[in-house]
């Protein structure tokens, strides 16, 4: 699976405001309702299963990342945002650092296979570690949404 | 599922020393509906870690290393995939069956509990 495949592009945020877990968490939620990606009306309930999901243990997978994500019955696909966080957000990850680069992702209870691809995708491009810096030093979503393509073109070829 | 040595078998001094490298393996299948997600990868790299042994993970055309979440994450192992754990270092054959507790027990993962949680 390609990021463009669940990254929807008007949910990308090159520079949150937020400064904690639940505070990104929302900020990301809010840009998928922005992006015309989930339900205004979901909005709580959405922000409320990722946290509780957080609760049974950090999704920030080390090296600055982290993955907050639910299952919600109120979206048919898979849909993801991405954002950066220039100065990090203490995010109880497994290795202690804070996480600067974050993707969310909501998907329909049915489809643990595309989540599954999700993860791996985010994981296997974040291996590179260069990938992540440039993701997190990005001027703007126009760049980011850029080095996630060229990760996608990368993806096929190797 | 079987531990499988591919060291000798006897017992002596000289075992003791060829142990510091020997390597076992094991096979499991994700037994978990929601495949080897977030959570049990997690479980699975924080067990691993506790080894001095080199833990690696084996999907049919992908070797990880198991004490890395990304690593893990990278098989996407959706429900029913076989893998076989292979543990090389002096604790390899205690390591193997921790990680395989985890798995013979579905990383405490229950269908009616988390139906809503990946």
């Amino acid at each position: 699976m390609k990021f463009s495949d669940f990254v929807a592009d008007d949910a990308i945020r090159a520079t949150v405001v937020a400064d904690s877990k639940e505070g990104v968490i929302r900020e990301m939620t809010q840009s998928l309702v922005d992006a015309g990606k989930i339900s205004a009306a979901e909005f709580e309930s959405i922000v409320k299963a990722i946290m509780k999901r957080e609760d049974l243990g950090s999704t920030g997978i080390g090296r600055g990342v982290a993955v907050p994500h639910t299952k919600h019955p109120s979206v048919d696909r898979l849909v993801g945002a991405v954002a950066v966080s220039p100065k990090g957000i203490q995010f109880e990850s497994l290795d202690g650092e804070p996480v600067r680069l974050f993707f969310l992702l909501v998907s329909p209870p049915d489809r643990p296979g595309d989540h599954l691809r999700a993860l791996e995708n985010i994981s296997r491009q974040l291996r590179d570690e260069s990938f992540c810096k440039l993701l997190i030093s990005a001027k703007g979503p126009a760049e980011i949404q850029h080095l996630l393509e060229e990760a996608d073109v990368r993806g096929i070829v190797s | 599922m079987s531990i499988r040595g591919n060291g000798g078998e006897n017992k002596t001094e000289q075992r003791q020393l060829d142990m510091s490298q020997e390597t076992l393996s094991r096979k499991v299948v994700v037994g978990m509906r929601q495949g080897l997600h977030a959570r049990p990868a997690d479980l699975l790299a924080r067990e691993a870690r506790k080894w001095q042994s080199r833990i690696e993970l084996i999907a049919e055309s992908q070797r990880v290393d198991g004490k890395s979440i990304l690593e893990v994450l990278t098989l996407a192992a959706e429900a029913g995939t076989r893998l076989v754990i292979e543990a090389t270092g002096p604790d390899a054959q205690e390591a193997l069956e921790a990680i395989g507790h985890l798995f013979e027990r579905n990383f405490n993962e229950y269908e009616n509990d988390n139906k809503q949680v990946f």
